[in-house]
């Protein structure tokens, strides 16, 4: 298993060194104008500054060296302030939104991962639920309409099904709505009246005793909840319906119940935990990629997250933005997958003793 | 001879196969017994037929498109305007401005002289019919051109790092794996949003990110394929007699190894289409009024207040989009049966 570990940690560097070269493939496409977006803020007004900028940051040297410098920044000779350098937490300024991308990415960031942290649970115990009812009835009704469904839901494409939910429980039942939060919670926000201690709004809310508060903020998270579990749900059936089918071949269930065991034992506590270990992979993903921002969904549902100013940076045409944005996510993904592949080597015996 | 005699149980139908006097179509002649297998699994259970159907009436749409939604002007697939007003106007809504043909099946369906927004105008008053029966055709043609492109680029990588195995694999494969930690829709609409200030608002800056960011799953698939296939006696016996690699490679592995492949790169189709309509939803693809449905879908964004009222513009493309992506996942999902290894020689 160290074996394993060390192996996969290995990985790491391998996986930052080429994800950070795709996008910075792809900033070499911009002209140098829009590439000064990476060290300052102001747009150069004549042709003399374009000319100093291109200079003072190298923008014109060979594809290597700007890599180099877009790592690790240009210090100023006169002020000794380093400028850009993503190393140093620096992904440039966005001149679309005027801020600093790394700003974008505090404002925002909490707010994938509070929508993020609610959506797990409906989602992974609902589509595990709905897999092993199908293949404990296989081939029976329950399983049809489980294979129907999970047809469906592949199909229905995220930002339709969004906008038909929208369409039901905002604009016709006005139950729930979209955006983050009302006019009169983000006045508490911002008076600091409500102590953010996490910077999740629901959880400080809670943390706040501020219940009506949390409701508000439940009412705004509902319908991408909704969305995001409907679209995985159709996924985790399928792969628990055929894990769980394997696992109840295997010669060990067969033993149990030939001792004799009650059904509800032999799969609740023979079948099913084995039949776990693909899903936890599966898991895993999802929840990695919800952290990933999920573009469509925020963006249907007006949602403040990573997924939503990736998308409105887009089209803007924000290019420098936007590639910050995907070298954070990115820079996400590769570590809660290392997290998630370490996790499952100490669940799995076969990768655990090998 | 009788089945039974050989074996009572029945059960070994393959062996019984194999010693009848089955009669061989000339189909199965021609692409050989495996592959044949496989062009049985597309009509063998409902599911595949009824996802079948639905293909070929999209099929028919976009070849008859000009007829079911004549068109007006020079470029067909600018959906035509009803006026320049902001909001969408209802179903059934006479057409006022600019009317274009009226199709000779409405005329002697209904008997009526006038053309109507059958299904309503979305806002700008461009016609959501017009929008659905052209944007079919924008379907097909970047779901099409997407594939092809994206099957190339995983078959050539793929086989290569299949075929030559060791430092070249490892290599081709690390940058696989590079390219899928990222994620699939964020990507293409980051790489068509830097694209487009280069080529300009068009399909093409969504269709190359899609190629650039789509290929992984299909060299994967080629590469196993080709592993388990480099090992046969025949390409053993084309090694020994000489042959250059490339064409061993060409001539005699790929060809038994790709059949698999291209079945589900064609089945593919459907996420294309779901993906490209996603990036236009965003805003990012072709310019505002070509007929696509994702982009008829992204005027919706801007009602999102009374999408009760005007229902329309999400209901009739949302359906249209999700009934072409069911019809392929339909046929998919068959064959994803019919290609599982372990499900090999049941059939």
């Amino acid at each position: 298993m160290t074996n394993y570990i060390i192996r996969r940690l290995l990985l790491v560097p391998v996986l930052l060194i080429g994800v950070t070269l795709i996008i910075f493939g792809m900033l070499q496409l911009l002209g140098p104008v829009e590439r000064s977006a990476l060290y300052v803020r102001d747009f150069p007004k004549n042709e003399k500054q374009i000319e100093g900028l291109i200079k003072k940051y190298g923008l014109d040297k060979s594809f290597f060296e700007q890599y180099w410098r877009w790592l690790n920044g240009v210090v100023d000779p006169g002020s000794g302030e380093r400028q850009g350098g993503i190393l140093y937490g620096d992904f440039g300024y966005s001149r679309t939104a005027s801020q600093p991308v790394v700003d974008i990415v505090k404002e925002r960031f909490p707010n994938t991962v509070d929508l993020a942290l609610w959506t797990i649970y409906p989602m992974l115990s609902v589509g595990i639920w709905l897999g092993v009812k199908a293949a404990v009835n296989q081939n029976k009704f329950v399983d049809q309409a489980a294979r129907v469904y999970s047809i469906i839901g592949t199909s229905f494409p995220t930002f339709v099904f969004g906008l038909l939910i929208l369409m039901l429980l905002y604009a016709k039942a006005g139950w729930f709505m979209p955006g983050k939060m009302s006019d009169w919670v983000s006045k508490l926000v911002f008076s600091g009246e409500l102590k953010q201690y996490t910077h999740l709004l629901s959880i400080d809310a809670l943390l706040n005793l501020r219940f009506d508060v949390f409701w508000d903020a439940m009412r705004h998270m509902i319908m991408p909840i909704i969305t995001l579990s409907y679209i995985n749900w159709a996924t985790f059936l399928r792969v628990t319906r055929s894990s769980m089918l394997e696992t109840l071949r295997q010669d060990y269930v067969v033993t149990a119940r030939a001792k004799g065991l009650k059904e509800n034992d032999v799969i609740n506590r023979h079948a099913r935990p084995n039949a776990m270990l693909p899903i936890v992979t599966m898991a895993g993903s999802s929840i990695v990629g919800l952290l990933g921002g999920v573009v469509l969904t925020e963006t249907v549902f007006n949602y403040p997250g990573i997924g939503k100013a990736a998308a409105d940076a887009a089209a803007n045409l924000d290019v420098v933005t936007i590639l910050g944005l995907a070298i954070f996510t990115g820079t996400i993904l590769i570590l809660s997958n290392l997290i998630v592949d370490i996790i499952y080597a100490f669940i799995d015996p076969r990768v655990r003793l090998a | 001879m009788t089945e039974n005699n050989i074996n009572p149980t029945g059960d070994n139908k393959l062996l019984a196969e194999t010693h009848s006097t089955r009669k061989i179509s000339w189909l199965e002649r021609t692409v050989g017994p495996d592959n044949y297998r496989i062009l049985k699994g597309l009509v063998k259970t409902p599911a595949s037929i009824i996802g079948m159907i639905l293909i070929a009436i999209f099929i028919l749409i976009a070849i008859f498109a000009p007829v079911i939604a004549p068109p007006v002007g020079n470029d067909p697939f600018k959906m035509p305007r009803d006026g320049f007003v902001g909001e969408p106007k209802g179903p059934g809504s006479p057409w006022k401005k600019n009317v274009p043909d009226v199709p000779f099946w409405y005329q002697t369906l209904t008997g009526n002289e006038e053309w109507v927004h059958l299904l309503g105008t979305a806002q700008g008053q461009y016609d959501i019919f017009y929008g659905i029966v052209w944007g079919t055709r924008t379907a097909f043609q970047t779901g099409f051109i997407v594939v092809v492109a994206t099957v190339l680029i995983g078959v050539i990588l793929g086989s290569i790092a299949a075929y030559y195995g060791g430092g070249v694999d490892n290599l081709i494969m690390r940058i696989t794996d590079i390219f899928m930690t990222l994620p699939y829709i964020m990507m293409a609409l980051i790489f068509s949003s830097v694209l487009t200030p280069i080529l300009g608002r068009s399909l093409l800056p969504p269709m190359i990110a899609m190629i650039a960011f789509g290929w992984m799953g299909y060299a994967r698939i080629i590469r196993s394929d080709i592993l388990s296939i480099k090992e046969r006696d025949y390409v053993l016996a084309a090694k020994a007699s000489g042959l250059k690699s490339g064409r061993i490679l060409f001539k005699h592995i790929l060809p038994n190894a790709i059949f698999p492949t291209l079945v589900l790169a064609s089945l593919g189709i459907g996420d294309v289409v779901l993906g490209f309509a996603a990036l236009s939803f965003l805003g990012i693809g072709t310019e505002v009024g070509y007929a696509d449905w994702g982009q008829i879908l992204s005027f919706a964004r801007n009602w999102i207040t009374s999408l009760d009222k005007y229902w329309y513009i999400v209901v009739y493309p949302g359906i249209t989009l999700t009934l072409f992506v069911m019809g392929w996942n339909l046929v998919g999902d068959a064959m994803r049966d019919v290609l599982d290894p372990r499900m090999r020689g049941k059939s």
